[in-house]
């Protein structure tokens, strides 16, 4: 195997354990995989912007302060992609929209604040539906990412362009955000690990706000464990961001290492399953439930009437928060301004920008949520849809009187093909049915790998949903199933990834 | 509302449109209107489920005021605050003239 091999397919854990005993230079790390980023990019269009000059900067202060024999963090040295969503200031932030083109942020996010503190190399951010707005990335205005296990199918979205660089080896780690599925759902069909923690658990100051009270960043990876120490270095209390939860975070880690699930009580959601189900979804579900069983975890079924009804609230009071949040588009302090010829009052220039600005599932959600809450629908459907999240809060408080975390396969199709859905809205939407309800209830929430699907060899993946501030359980059932799978499997999901063209990789994915 | 196939002509398109302050065409609109409708319809279901008697969620965190010391700290120099302005002007925004002809 050559060198390149071995450094593109290794964890971030063994990265930094390769580091610190000298095997490689963080600089070797760095300059592999913006080398791989070189050769894919042009094919997968991960990336929207690289930052080669800064990562290998940082990359050599890392080996200097290392060699001086400085201790440094878990993570340091690792290369990781950002979503475009998150503010790094020196690099454009575009949110996959015309109406950011350009932007260039004065300040950087909290959660990248805490990876440059934590000696992470930032290679440059990701491609993303507008606004994350999207489950395939097809919205973005820059082109849509490819998935990695077939170039003509869909990476899944809105975190596209994370999921892929990390499936397409063109980064150990990724940032993703979530605010209906947009980390788990990108996880689950390029057989990656993806996870939204709980709501408050990671700072959101800094991140483009699509839906306040839904939107969450967390981890993309390769492996469980990078995961949980990504959480680690991105999450708890920012007294930047007023819904920050201020209490110590769960041990993900030592959960994530742990991986026990012997006497855990795992719920199998009824409703999340069934019609619309692609079978080989449902089948690798099912071994994966087995495998839980035999591992010593007392499995239950567990019905949460009101999921059915999760989607439904959720393309209400998302689409209304969107109309409020994108409000500020305005084309005055910042964006596109068009139509400022000196005649054009300010009301003619903001509606030009934004209808210029904006592409076609922005305008339909923010005129939805315009819709949403005008007076004479609001409570019908604003105020109904309020409630509906109430019921479907109380759907999981009572299944976790009865389990430790709740269970269903991440979204119910393997990967799709591009163009297949984006002119069929209600149909793209339904690839975040299963992974809406924990958003609603701000909750943690995970999708590890479980295989390829018979049909048609494309990852699927298994969601483990536990009560708000239990990240720590999502990590230990997902670290189970890893361990069983590849014990199984004799090597790990990535491993059976086709081998692109123009990839450093030698033949097959991972090892 | 609920039980009747929601119904979104052009004019009404048209008119959320304007609220939401973006110009869309008429081809945007004829595309849009038939969409919002199947969206709508689909998600009109909430208001059978949801019963008078159950409290509104707006937020997954019981929400309380979180305060700061009202201290002064350092905010953006102005160069950087205009950096990304469309139009400036003597360490200020432009925009366009605020009052229309109608």
């Amino acid at each position: 195997m050559s060198q390149a091999h071995d450094i593109l397919t290794s964890s971030a854990a063994g990265l930094v354990a390769a580091m610190e005993a000298g095997t490689w230079s963080c600089e070797q790390i760095t300059r592999t995989h913006l080398d791989q980023i070189e050769a894919l990019n042009p094919h997968v269009n991960s990336y929207l912007a690289v930052d080669a000059e800064r990562a290998l900067a940082t990359a050599r202060s890392i080996d200097a302060r290392r060699a001086g024999g400085e201790k440094l963090g878990p993570l340091a040295g690792v290369p990781i992609a950002v979503k475009d969503l998150l503010c790094y200031a020196g690099l454009p932030t575009t949110a996959g929209s015309r109406i950011l083109e350009g932007w260039m942020p004065p300040y950087d996010s909290t959660v990248v604040e805490r990876l440059v503190a934590a000696d992470l190399v930032i290679l440059g951010k990701t491609n993303l539906d507008e606004f994350a707005m999207g489950s395939s990335t097809e919205t973005s205005a820059y082109g849509t990412s490819r998935n990695p296990w077939d170039l003509d199918r869909v990476p899944g979205g809105s975190g596209g362009g994370s999921s892929s660089s990390v499936a397409a080896f063109m980064a150990p780690l990724a940032i993703g955000t979530d605010t209906g599925g947009s980390i788990r759902q990108p996880a689950s069909v390029t057989g990656t690990v993806g996870v939204k923690p709980t709501y408050g658990g990671v700072s959101r100051y800094g991140i483009i706000a699509m839906a306040s009270s839904l939107d969450q960043a967390g981890p993309c990876a390769r492996t469980v464990e990078d995961a949980a120490l990504l959480h680690e270095v991105i999450g708890g209390h920012d007294p930047r961001d007023s819904t920050s939860i201020d209490q110590p975070l769960p041990d993900v880690v030592a959960a994530a290492r742990h991986g026990d699930v012997a006497g855990m009580r795992i719920g199998v959601v009824t409703e999340l399953g069934g019609e619309g189900y692609a079978p080989g979804v449902e089948q690798r579900f099912t071994e994966a439930v087995a495998l839980l069983r035999e591992a010593g975890a007392e499995i239950v079924e567990v019905s949460c009437p009101h999921f059915v009804h999760a989607m439904a609230a959720y393309y209400l009071i998302m689409p209304a928060e969107v109309s409020s949040n994108l409000a500020r588009f305005d084309a005055m302090r910042y964006g596109l301004r068009v139509g400022d010829d000196g005649e054009n009052s300010t009301e003619d220039v903001m509606r030009a920008s934004r209808g210029a600005g904006f592409g076609a599932e922005v305008k339909r959600r923010i005129m939805l949520g315009t819709y949403a809450l005008s007076s004479g629908y609001y409570d019908a459907y604003y105020g109904s849809a309020q409630k509906v999240r109430t019921l479907i809060v109380r759907d999981f408080e009572a299944a976790f009187e009865a389990c430790d975390v709740l269970i269903s396969p991440s979204t119910p199709t393997t990967a799709f093909k591009i163009g297949e859905r984006i002119d069929d809205p209600l149909a793209m939407y339904k690839a975040d049915l299963c992974t809406i309800p924990s958003n609603l209830a701000g909750n943690a929430s995970g999708s590890f790998p479980i295989g390829l699907a018979p049909e048609d060899g494309l990852p699927v993946g298994l969601q483990v949903m536990a009560p708000p501030m239990a990240d720590d359980r999502v990590y230990r059932v997902g670290a189970a199933i890893e361990r069983f799978l590849e014990q199984q499997w004799g090597r790990s999901m990535m491993a059976m990834a086709p081998r692109l063209e123009h990839s450093l990789l030698d033949d097959q994915g991972g090892n | 509302m609920a039980q009747s196939p929601t119904t979104l002509s052009v004019e009404e398109v048209a008119r959320l449109a304007a609220l939401a302050r973006i110009d869309l065409t008429t081809e945007e609109l004829e595309h849009f209107a038939p969409q919002l409708e199947v969206i709508l319809d689909s998600v009109a279901s909430v208001s059978e489920v949801a019963r008078a008697d159950v409290p509104p969620t707006s937020h997954a965190l019981p929400l309380t005021n979180v305060f700061r010391a009202d201290e002064v700290r350092e905010s953006l120099p102005v160069e950087a605050v205009l950096a990304n302005a469309p139009a400036s002007e003597d360490d200020r925004f432009r925009v366009p003239r605020i009052l229309g002809e109608d």
